[in-house]
């Protein structure tokens, strides 16, 4: 008799482990290369120490007669303001150009081009001339930042009306459909909207990077306006806060948009789930 | 009526339409021709069709891909309009498309944003005639019907193939259409989901008697399913015969077994293979 043994079932170490224990995982690793980061002699210079990093929070945000700076909460404020009123004004903009674009063809073929064409101009080209034209403060970052998410915004909606399924506006026809405005609200917006959500994402990260570049122009505060300050004085150890602060911002919106896109868009057919 | 009034016109002239026999057909179809301009000049897709297609009776068309057999039924759904000839359902022109005519298409067309019930709801709530409540009554019946009440609250993301085109019935019927234009709607299956769905089609038809037109390229399938098949030849795409299939019903899958079937199976699929062959040449 010969005895085969059984085969023996390889166990999923990597799934596991918790999602959670993943990202602290990533978070220690990430100090551990920036210790070595800050240990180098040439990368020494631009990656300080990790506590003097937190350290300078205490630093930008005393109160001045605390012997402090007092402009952190002032600067995010103001970099939230911008950045949120440009988003939702390029939002508000972009969302019905596209569909009006995917709808009438003479609008599509006359603005497409200076969509296209626009789109890929750093916004950095351009922010002296909107100063120019809307002085300094406020409103010429709020230009430039509604410009720039308008344009994704509008290139990423349109791409997803035209890439709505011709069979579902046949059935919803045929089941009594018979204006386009009901087709619009019964078919063509739900269909749109993992598109939308999608423009939202771009939207955002669009926004935060035209944010630094909208602000280096005569802002009076703001997280971009206050690196390019800090650079002067060599103050790296805040330099490096608010670029953390810049990022975190990012992954607070990336989470709160989730949040809604499991709402709204959970009946998509995932490829790979 | 519109439409009554355009007839009585067309009567007087000398082209005017003629039916046979006594009973009225529920859709008529006259001299329909479709050409479809392209790069390379002109497709016949349709040429001189006519066709009565009377109540209660269940209509197969059969014949090889590029036929027209689609371009047909998008004309009488009033999804297209055809170059030339006229379309006339239940006693009015066909030039929209109008719930009077149900499509139920190959690739389910179910708004994936939407429930089970959601979607059989459809067609209900842009009706405006019933209550929320009279909505959900007529939807679940269907549900029923097609076996899915376990399922009336999943997407269709969670549906198999099979699951989806029995959604797609019940929307199609949940609306009451006088017709249910069927576009290949098994042509996506595998084999056994496929026999399923013909021998559920067959019962909810045997039940209510709802006039059916159903294209297909299986033969089989056709005669299993039809009261009357017709068959159409390639480029252009024309009607080469009419078979009554005299077969009583209720069939079963079992039909396929009697040996009038294979007769008649034979005969349509020997013209069926010429048109192929023809197209190959």
């Amino acid at each position: 008799m010969k005895i085969v043994p059984r085969r023996k079932r390889k166990k999923d170490y990597v799934a596991m482990i918790p999602d959670a224990v993943w990202l602290a995982l990533s978070l220690v690793t990430a100090c551990v290369v920036w210790y070595f980061l800050s240990k180098g002699e040439v990368t020494g210079r631009s990656f300080p120490p990790l506590v003097e990093v937190f350290e300078s929070y205490f630093d930008m945000s005393q109160p001045r007669d605390m012997g402090g700076r007092g402009v952190f909460w002032s600067d995010v404020k103001s970099s939230l303001i911008s950045a949120g009123c440009g988003f939702a004004l390029g939002f508000i903009y972009g969302v019905p150009v596209a569909f009006l674009m995917a709808w009438y063809r003479p609008l599509r073929y006359i603005v497409e081009p200076w969509i296209q064409f626009v789109r890929n101009i750093p916004p950095l080209a351009y922010v002296p001339l909107v100063v120019i034209a809307l002085g300094v403060g406020r409103a010429p970052q709020i230009a430039v930042i509604c410009l720039a998410t308008f344009l994704t915004i509008t290139i990423t909606v349109y791409q997803g009306v035209t890439n709505v399924d011709n069979t579902l506006i046949k059935a919803a026809r045929v089941l009594g459909a018979r204006n386009d405005v009901v087709i619009f609200l019964k078919v063509i917006f739900p269909a749109t909207m993992p598109y939308i959500i999608t423009a939202i994402r771009l939207g955002i990260s669009v926004a935060l990077t035209t944010l630094i570049a909208a602000e280096s122009t005569g802002a009076s505060a703001g997280l971009g306006m206050r690196i390019r300050a800090l650079s002067s004085e060599f103050y790296v150890e805040a330099m490096m806060l608010y670029i953390i602060v810049v990022g975190i911002i990012g992954i607070a919106a990336e989470n709160v948009l989730r949040f809604f896109e499991r709402r709204l868009t959970s009946w998509q057919e995932k490829r790979n789930a | 009526m519109a439409g009554e009034e355009k007839r009585l016109e067309e009567l007087e002239n000398e082209n005017a339409i003629v039916i046979e026999g006594d009973t009225e057909p529920k859709v008529i179809l006259r001299g329909v021709r479709k050409v479809y301009k392209g790069g390379n000049g002109e497709t016949v897709a349709l040429d001189n069709v006519d066709l009565d297609i009377y109540d209660n009776e269940f209509v197969c068309v059969v014949g090889p891909s590029g036929c027209g057999k689609s371009t047909l039924l998008n004309i009488i759904a009033g999804l297209q309009d055809p170059t030339e000839g006229d379309v006339i359902c239940d006693g009015e022109y066909v030039e929209d498309t109008g719930v009077d005519r149900g499509v139920v298409f190959q690739q389910y067309a179910l708004f994936p944003w939407l429930t089970v019930k959601k979607n059989v709801e459809f067609g209900l709530k842009l009706k405006r005639e019933y209550t929320k409540q009279q909505r959900e009554e007529i939807a679940m019946k269907y549900i029923k019907m097609v076996g899915l009440e376990r399922f009336v609250n999943s997407f269709p993301k969670e549906l198999s193939g099979g699951m989806k085109q029995r959604v797609a019935l019940a929307r199609a019927y949940a609306v009451n259409p006088s017709i249910l234009l069927l576009d290949e709607p098994f042509g996506a299956l595998d084999a056994q989901t496929r026999v399923q769905l013909q021998t559920e089609l067959l019962k909810m038809w045997e039940e209510e008697r709802k006039t059916c037109f159903f294209i297909t390229h299986d033969v089989e399938e056709a005669i299993l399913l039809a009261s009357k098949v017709v068959v159409m030849s390639a480029s252009p795409g024309r009607i080469i015969e009419i078979v009554d299939v005299d077969i009583p019903y209720p069939r079963t899958q079992e039909t396929k077994m009697l040996p009038r079937f294979t007769e008649i199976k034979n005969y349509v699929w020997n013209m069926v293979y010429k048109e192929y062959l023809e197209v190959q040449k």
